[in-house]
């Protein structure tokens, strides 16, 4: 990424999410609350910093993106109003924006499927995973 | 007393359970739940992108038909309670979403956020009363000791979905008491089930379970009670060895009323 392209990026995330990671004083209660800390590369307290340093390129390909679970516990207990997951979906959102972003393809369902598997499954799955 | 129902797409499918009990037991209790004609699936994740408009018509058109018909809007599964309740509040408080979201409606009047939304459990708490569902129990949950499993959606962000103390939530513990069960607390009773990641990565959820079910169990449940579809399906894919059987509290109620076996 240029200088230019970092720079509009760290701006869409911060419109995307409406949160301003320049608030976050890097208490750790997201990341303590987070039931996937274990799973995550780039931990929900250090989200800010790395929008706040460019380190974008970073966030976007961590694998983090794609572990959150959307339980709202960071959300609901920061203590900044920085709300970490919100700005870890902004940073999916422009993953998925993309062409080729997409985290599920849809020739993948069926292999994935199994006869209990809820309809609310599905579409959680496919609103998270892809545009 | 009538309401506008959004029973959602998992309720007519893999969750027909927690959709029959709940009609069974609403009409026990004197109300009446009127289907949404032509709803539309909610998306079962709240888009928490500020620009995102398109994923939340379906949600507003279901909140427009309600506040049409002048009722309130009641639902069951924690998902659709989760969407609609956040679109309503976007609808109301967030003028950029509101205008942009009425502007693609071209509504004969503008939708403001005016309905009402409602989880089934919050009509029982705040229309009907535990009193009341408590004096018309007839079958009571007697020597059962039942853990709530509340998980997240219905819970957080407590400020918007304002269905209980998000940290320390005792309406579904106040449910299993007025039918006659007893509730067991316990700390996991509101983290997360690992959600929508069982279908490409069953690891998350089979970890979350199993400290789900070690702490129910280990606070002494013999049953977990769940209002959503996929925590149930997690939970009951877990092979956790501490595993107790899971339903929808929508079939101890029924069971409770005596109207289990009415269909």
């Amino acid at each position: 990424m240029t200088k230019q392209e970092i720079e509009k990026n760290v701006e869409l995330i911060r419109e995307i999410s409406g949160c301003d990671p320049y608030k976050c004083m890097r208490c750790g209660k997201c990341s303590g609350s987070c039931p996937s800390f274990n799973e995550m590369d780039i931990k929900p307290h250090q989200f800010a910093s790395y929008i706040i340093n460019g380190n974008v390129e970073e966030l976007v390909s961590s694998k983090s993106l794609w572990k959150c679970l959307s339980c709202f516990a960071c959300i609901e207990r920061c203590p900044r109003n920085v709300e970490p997951g919100k700005l870890i979906d902004a940073a999916r959102q422009l993953v998925e924006r993309e062409r080729g972003g997409d985290h599920l393809q849809a020739e993948d369902i069926p292999e994935l499927l199994n006869e209990d598997v809820p309809q609310q499954l599905l579409v959680s799955a496919y609103r998270r995973y892809r545009r | 007393m009538k309401y506008s129902y959004y029973p959602g797409c998992t309720l007519k499918n893999k969750a027909q359970d927690l959709d029959r009990y709940a009609r069974l037991s609403a009409a026990a209790l004197g109300f009446e739940l009127e289907e949404i004609p032509e709803w539309q699936c909610c998306g079962g994740v709240y888009p928490l992108g500020t620009d995102e408009i398109a994923t939340k018509l379906s949600s507003v058109r279901a909140l427009n038909h309600a506040k049409e018909q002048g009722q309130d809007l009641i639902t069951l599964c924690t998902a659709c309670h989760h969407v609609l309740k956040r679109v309503n509040d976007d609808m109301k408080n967030n003028e950029d979403i509101s205008t942009r979201a009425n502007n693609y409606m071209q509504l004969d009047e503008p939708y403001k956020g005016e309905t009402s939304v409602k989880h089934f459990l919050e009509v029982l708490r705040d229309e009907i009363g535990f009193d009341e569902l408590k004096s018309k129990v007839v079958k009571p949950l007697e020597g059962k000791k039942i853990g709530a499993y509340y998980g997240c959606l219905v819970l957080r962000p407590g400020k918007i979905l304002e269905f209980d103390d998000p940290e320390n939530p005792k309406i579904m513990e106040d449910f299993i008491r007025a039918l006659g069960g007893e509730p067991v607390i316990y700390p996991y009773r509101n983290e997360c089930c690992g959600a929508y990641t069982s279908l490409k990565d069953g690891g998350i959820s089979q970890e979350r379970t199993k400290l789900i079910f070690d702490s129910s169990s280990g606070f002494g449940a013999d049953m977990l009670i769940t209002a959503c579809p996929l925590c149930m399906y997690n939970l009951n894919k877990s092979e956790a060895d501490s595993k107790v059987p899971v339903y929808y509290f929508t079939e101890l109620l029924a069971e409770a009323l005596g109207v289990k076996e009415g269909e």
